[in-house]
C-alpha cells in the first residue's frame, strides 16, 4: 500500500520532470536549428492565424450574455451603471485567459497532438532523428515560442470583443448609456488587471502546448493502445490534460496575483 | 590500418522475454556494400535502428569510423560527426510535403546551401529517380514504388558516408528493382559510401553485395562473400536459400 | 502563393494583435509609456474613507489625475499621494477635498486651485484639506438634532 503510494508519487513528479525537460529541450534545440523564422510563422499561422474566428466568436457571445445576464442581477441593485465594470473586469481578469485558452487546446492543441503523434506512428520523427534534425525542435519549439505571442494576442482580442459584445447587449439591446458604459470600462480596468491577464494567457499557452506536443510525441510510450487508436487517445488525452492544467494554473496565478 | 569503417561486437537487445539480437558481431570495410538477410522478424530492422541510434541497445559497442556511437536518447546529433542516412522500410516521407521538398529537407535543414544550388541538387537528384514529373506531388498520390525511390532520393542527397537500408527494393517491380540497385551501386562508385542493406530480395541483391551477412537467432550466422554463401555448410541456411529462390521461381 | 498567404496572414495577426495588446494596456489600463511626465502631490486628510489608489482626482468636475497611494503617516493621519500631469499647475493655497458623486457613489479627490503666486513643486504637501463626509454622522445629527447643538 504505502509503496504504492510512493511508486505512483515518484511516477507523477518524473512525468512533471519530464514535460519540463521537453519543453526546455524543445526551445534549445529550436535556437540551435536553420530556417527559425520560417518554421515560427508557419507554427503562429497554427496556432494564431486559425484560432481567430473561434476566438472572436466564443468571445463575441460570451460578452452578449454577460451583458443580458449581468444587467438584470445589476437591475436588481439598481446598479446598471457598474455594468461596463462588471463585464470589462470579469473578462480581462478571469474569462478572457481561460476561454481563450481553452478554445486554443481545441482548435491547435488537439491537432497538434495528433499530427505529432502520427509522424511518431509512421516513423517520421525517426527519420527526422537519422537526417540529425531534432524533432523536438523542429516540431515542437516553434510552437512552444509562437504560443507565448499567439496566446496573450488572442486573449486581447477576445477582451476587446467581449467588451464590445456587452455594449451591444447593454447598451443597444438594454437601457444602459453608451457613455457610462465606456466611461466605466475605461475608469475601472486598471493595469494591473490587464497584466495578470497576459500573464495568465503566456502561462496557459506555455502548460498547454507542452502537454499537447508531449502526449503526441510519446504517444507510442502513453497510450494504451496502439496505431490509430494511440493517436485518438494521445489527442483526447492532451485536450483533457491541457484544459485541467489551465483551469488549476489558472487558480495558482491567481491566487499569487491578488 | 584495417580501416573498419563500421564495427560492432557484442551487441545485444531484448524485448521482453524476447532476444532479438544476441552478441552481434559484423565488421565492414569503407566503401563496401554488406547485405543482411533473414526471415522476417528476426531482427534485422533492429540491428539497423540500433545503428542509427534509434533504438537502445542493452550491451555492446559500436564503432563508426573508429569511434563510438553514445547510444542516448538525448540528443539527434549524428554520431562520431560521420553523415549517414537511413532508408525506412515505410519510407516514412513526410507525408504533408511535396516531393520536391521532402528530398530538399536535410539539404534545407542541416547545410547552409544557397537556394540555386539546393534547387540544382534536388532537381538533378528527381531527374535521375525519374521522378521530375511529380515532384509537386504529395507522396499519398504517389504508387509504393515511387514513395520508395522518393525514400532512397532522400537518403542519398546528403551524400553521407554511411546509408543503412531497410529494404529498399520491396515492392518494386523486376525493372525499378533492378535499377534501384544499380542506382546504390552507382552511387556508392561516385561518392564511396559504405552501405548496409536489409533486404528479401535474395538473388538479385547479391549482383552488388561485396559480402552478405544472415541473421538467425540472434546472432549473424554467416557472414563472407555471395559466392561462398552456396557452398556454405550449414543445413539451416542453404533451405533458407533454397526457399528463397524456389518462392522466386514460382512467381517467374 | 500559398507561403505569401500564409506569411501575409501571420503578419496581419501580429500587426492587429499587437495594436489590440498595446490599446488595452494604455487606453483601458492607463499604463504610461512616458513616465517623467507627471509629478505628486501629499495632502493630508483626517479621513480618507473610500478613497483608494486609483481613484480619481479632479479639479472643476474634469478629471486630471489619480490618487497613486494612501498611506497612514506618524501623526495618524490619512497620507494621500495624488498623481497630477505636468501640465496641470497647482499653487500653493491650493484644497484638496474627498467627495462623493452622488449620495453613495464612488470617492474621489476635488481640487481647488487656489490664486497664490507661488506653485506647488513634485512631493510638495497640500495643506488645505477638507476630510470625507461622514454620511452617517451626518444623518444621526439630523436626525438626533445634533446640527442645531452645535450651532449653539
Amino acid at each position: 500500500m504505502i509503496r504504492t503510494i510512493g511508486s505512483s508519487t515518484l511516477c507523477v513528479v518524473a512525468e512533471f520532470g519530464g514535460i519540463a525537460n521537453f519543453a526546455v529541450l524543445s526551445i534549445y534545440e529550436f535556437c540551435c536549428q536553420r530556417r527559425r523564422l520560417a518554421k515560427w510563422v508557419l507554427a503562429v499561422h497554427e496556432i494564431g492565424v486559425r484560432c481567430v474566428p473561434i476566438v472572436a466568436i466564443v468571445g463575441l457571445f460570451t460578452g452578449l450574455v454577460m451583458g443580458l445576464q449581468l444587467y438584470y442581477t445589476l437591475a436588481r441593485l439598481g446598479a446598471e451603471a457598474a455594468l461596463g465594470d462588471a463585464v470589462a473586469l470579469s473578462l480581462i481578469r478571469e474569462l478572457g485567459p481561460v476561454l481563450t485558452a481553452l478554445m486554443i487546446v481545441g482548435q491547435a492543441g488537439s491537432s497538434l497532438a495528433s499530427e505529432i503523434g502520427i509522424q511518431r506512428n509512421d516513423e517520421q520523427i525517426d527519420a527526422l532523428q537519422t537526417m540529425g534534425i531534432d524533432a523536438r525542435g523542429y516540431l515542437v519549439g516553434p510552437r512552444l515560442c509562437a504560443s507565448f505571442i499567439c496566446f496573450p494576442i488572442l486573449t486581447a482580442c477576445f477582451d476587446l470583443i467581449g467588451i464590445f459584445g456587452g455594449y451591444l447587449t447593454g447598451s443597444v439591446l438594454l437601457n444602459v448609456d453608451a457613455g457610462v458604459y465606456w466611461n466605466h470600462v475605461f475608469s475601472s480596468v486598471q493595469f494591473a488587471d490587464i497584466y495578470g491577464g497576459f500573464i495568465k494567457a503566456a502561462v496557459f499557452g506555455f502548460l498547454t502546448i507542452t502537454i499537447c506536443a508531449y502526449r503526441g510525441f510519446y504517444t507510442h510510450l502513453k497510450s494504451s493502445s496502439r496505431g490509430v487508436r494511440g493517436v485518438s487517445e494521445s489527442a483526447t488525452r492532451a485536450v483533457v490534460f491541457s484544459s485541467v492544467a489551465v483551469l488549476a494554473a489558472d487558480y495558482l496565478i491567481t491566487s499569487f496575483l491578488i | 590500418m584495417s580501416d573498419k569503417f563500421l564495427s560492432i561486437s557484442g551487441l545485444k537487445k531484448h524485448f521482453g522475454n524476447n532476444r532479438v539480437l544476441d552478441g552481434i558481431d559484423l565488421e565492414i570495410e569503407r566503401a563496401s556494400i554488406t547485405t543482411i538477410i533473414g526471415k522476417s522478424g528476426i531482427g534485422k530492422s533492429v540491428l539497423l535502428k540500433c545503428i542509427a541510434n534509434l533504438v537502445l541497445a542493452d550491451e555492446g559497442k559500436i564503432q563508426l569510423d573508429g569511434r563510438p556511437i553514445i547510444q542516448s536518447r538525448k540528443t539527434a546529433r549524428q554520431p562520431g560527426g560521420v553523415c549517414f542516412s537511413y532508408m525506412f522500410q515505410n519510407n516514412a516521407l513526410f507525408d504533408s510535403m511535396t516531393i520536391s521538398e521532402n528530398i530538399s529537407m536535410p539539404l534545407l535543414e542541416t547545410t547552409s546551401m544557397s537556394t540555386h544550388e539546393l534547387h540544382d541538387e534536388v532537381e538533378g537528384m528527381l531527374g535521375r529517380l525519374e521522378l521530375g514529373d511529380v515532384s509537386s506531388s504529395y507522396p499519398a498520390e504517389l504508387s509504393g514504388g515511387m514513395r520508395k525511390r522518393v525514400a532512397l532520393g532522400r537518403a542519398l542527397i546528403t551524400k553521407p558516408q554511411i546509408v543503412l537500408f531497410d529494404e529498399p527494393t520491396t515492392g518494386l517491380d523486376p525493372e525499378r528493382k533492378f535499377s534501384v540497385l544499380e542506382m546504390i551501386a552507382n552511387y556508392r562508385k561516385q561518392f564511396g559510401f559504405t552501405a548496409l542493406l536489409v533486404s528479401h530480395d535474395i538473388p538479385e541483391v547479391f549482383e552488388i553485395s561485396d559480402r552478405v551477412a544472415w541473421l538467425d537467432q540472434g546472432t549473424l550466422r554467416f557472414i563472407g562473400k555471395p559466392e561462398e554463401l552456396e557452398l556454405s555448410a550449414d543445413l539451416e541456411l542453404s533451405r533458407f536459400l533454397d526457399m528463397a529462390n524456389y518462392g522466386r521461381n514460382k512467381t517467374e | 502563393m500559398n507561403k505569401r498567404k500564409i506569411e501575409m496572414g501571420v503578419g496581419c495577426f501580429i500587426l492587429l494583435g499587437l495594436c489590440a495588446v498595446l490599446y488595452l494596456a494604455i487606453q483601458l489600463g492607463g499604463a504610461r509609456l512616458l513616465g517623467g511626465n507627471t509629478y505628486q502631490l501629499k495632502a493630508q486628510f483626517s479621513s480618507a474613507a473610500g478613497v483608494n489608489a486609483g481613484s480619481r482626482v479632479e479639479i472643476s468636475g474634469v478629471r486630471v489625475g489619480t490618487v497613486a497611494s494612501v498611506e497612514l503617516d506618524s501623526m495618524y493621519f490619512a497620507l494621500v499621494v495624488l498623481e497630477l500631469p505636468r501640465s496641470i499647475v497647482i499653487d500653493e493655497d491650493a484644497i484638496a477635498s474627498v467627495k462623493t458623486s452622488g449620495l453613495i457613489g464612488d470617492r474621489f479627490i476635488e481640487l481647488s486651485p487656489g490664486g497664490s503666486d507661488s506653485m506647488l513643486n513634485d512631493g510638495d504637501h497640500i495643506y488645505d484639506t477638507i476630510p470625507a463626509l461622514d454620511i452617517e454622522d451626518l444623518i444621526s445629527r439630523f436626525a438626533l438634532g445634533g446640527l442645531e447643538s452645535k450651532g449653539d
